[in-house]
């Protein structure tokens, strides 16, 4: 039987169709995944995603403690902003992609995936020894809901006296939002403008019951996580599972800058990472744009057309809603991952062709 | 859901009407609903032969694909354009603006089954 979460009864109520995520029961849509999609780009969409994940890690080496776990450098990070980064393996595989929120100089909460929660927490755990510093489990502490558009901002000002213009990308505040205490951080995984609250669950169904009428006007609708992944997909943001993997490093992702081989002290996984940091990786990750409507899926192999060898597998596909073509992502092998490569994707044993693009597929205007 | 009595189904949530002998085929609403917004639909060519149990096309959504089988052997006698430009009709009218393709059965129907034998299907599923 897999968790609900605080909420469950709303999304019930509101006629959600659920899957199994991680252990929890998840709202997958709640009527059109493709209205929901369209609203978080033109409006704003409300999701619960309360299976995400928190950890605090406290004390006087909270910092040091995750310079050493973590492979961004997290004591330079400011009280009251974030960091997204990423716990490897000593080998240098991903364990998990991850956003540290310095709350205060030494308290950090840190935010792991549903599916990870337990292999962060106990990677966390066992590199405390020997720092002052404690890692503390408080996903039943907290519920998460993310308001998600551009109309994100003005629909949440009704309901916090917090200095919203104020709180930038990637920073958090203690405040109230709908009369109830939470943290609000402007972070999101949509491509959007958009914050995410945590709160009490037991304060969960008032603080969405409040966005959603404060929001209704604006065309804000309940959105669930089938469209949290077209929306993350177009906007190239990685997914666990999907673009990363203990087989995987930071520098394969693209995302080598997270990486911060030269902080002091070192930490885990990093000889690993310094020995391929300068070398060519072997397979990158790109973005691919097929022709015709067919959507290349995970796991599909990609294909050099001059050689018929396999040069590559897709991570994530799908029919993009905002650009109304099939877009996906993959890793290439590295002569192959120049943008305007002609390729070749194995779509269900037809050979579809598909040209390397620059990601991510879709960014709004600012 | 909706299960149409006068329509005949397979285990893979297509439904077959027959008028003499062209069969006009569709998925359920039970699996337009369980695939989610449908986007695109990939149909085989009218004059086409198809076999009943072939994997004869594609229905896409954003968040998965599923394969059409025939579910009878025939020729493909048209193919409903209106759904190929359209493909949210395969949501809105699974059972009526949204049916597929149409094929001039050859042979024996084989085994399809009836409104209650599909509603079992779908109450297993």
């Amino acid at each position: 039987m897999s968790r609900q979460t605080a909420l469950s009864g709303i999304h019930q109520a509101s006629g959600a169709t659920f899957t199994d995520f991680a252990g929890w029961q998840m709202p997958l849509r709640y009527g059109s995944e493709l209205a929901e999609h369209h609203a978080v780009r033109n409006a704003a969409g409300l999701f619960d995603l309360s299976h995400m994940g928190e950890i605090e890690v406290v004390g006087p080496q909270a910092a040091a403690l995750l310079d050493h776990a973590l492979v961004g450098q997290i004591s330079a990070v400011a009280v009251t902003k974030a960091k997204y980064t990423m716990i490897c393996q000593e080998d240098g595989g991903i364990l998990d992609d991850l956003i540290v929120y310095r709350l205060e100089d030494d308290r950090y909460m840190v935010v792991a995936n549903a599916s990870n929660a337990e292999v962060v927490l106990d990677a966390l755990r066992e590199r405390s020894a020997g720092f002052d510093a404690e890692v503390q489990d408080r996903r039943d502490d907290w519920a998460l809901v993310a308001i998600q558009g551009p109309q994100a901002s003005a629909i949440l000002a009704d309901l916090t006296d917090a200095d919203l213009p104020a709180l930038k990308y990637y920073a958090i505040l203690e405040t109230k939002v709908a009369g109830r205490p939470a943290r609000l951080a402007r972070t999101g995984y949509t491509g959007e403008d958009g914050f995410e609250v945590f709160c009490d669950p037991a304060d969960a169904p008032a603080i969405w019951e409040a966005l959603a009428d404060a929001g209704r006007e604006r065309g804000l609708i309940p959105a669930g996580l089938a469209c949290r992944d077209s929306l993350r997909l177009e906007a190239a943001m990685p997914l666990y599972g999907n673009e990363l993997s203990t087989a995987t490093t930071p520098y394969a992702a693209g995302l080598g800058r997270v990486v911060k081989l030269d902080k002091p002290g070192g930490f885990v996984g990093r000889d690993a990472l310094a020995a391929v940091a300068d070398q060519p990786v072997e397979r990158v990750r790109v973005g691919l744009r097929p022709e015709g409507r067919r959507a290349p899926r995970h796991g599909y192999a990609v294909i050099d057309p001059t050689s018929g060898d396999t040069v590559g597998e897709i991570t994530s596909g799908a029919p993009s809603p905002t650009l109304g073509h099939p877009i996906a992502m993959a890793y290439v092998d590295l002569a192959l991952a120049e943008p305007g490569t002609r390729l070749e994707v194995d779509v269900r044993g037809t050979r579809v062709a598909a040209e390397v693009v620059p990601l991510p597929f879709y960014s709004r205007s600012r | 859901m909706s299960i149409p009595a006068d329509l005949k189904y397979t285990s893979d949530h297509e439904w077959i009407r027959l008028d003499g002998d062209v069969a006009t085929v569709g998925i359920t609403a039970f699996a337009a609903d369980a695939l989610g917004d449908v986007v695109y639909v990939d149909l085989p060519q009218a004059g086409s032969a198809i076999a009943s149990g072939d994997p004869c096309g594609e229905v896409e959504s954003t968040k998965s694909v599923s394969d059409l089988y025939a579910p009878v052997t025939g020729e493909v006698a048209e193919v409903n354009a209106e759904v190929v430009d359209d493909p949210s009709l395969v949501n809105a009218e699974p059972f009526a603006r949204g049916w597929l393709f149409r094929v001039k059965v050859e042979g024996d129907l084989g085994e399809l089954l009836d409104a209650d034998a599909y509603a079992a299907v779908v109450e297993s599923a």
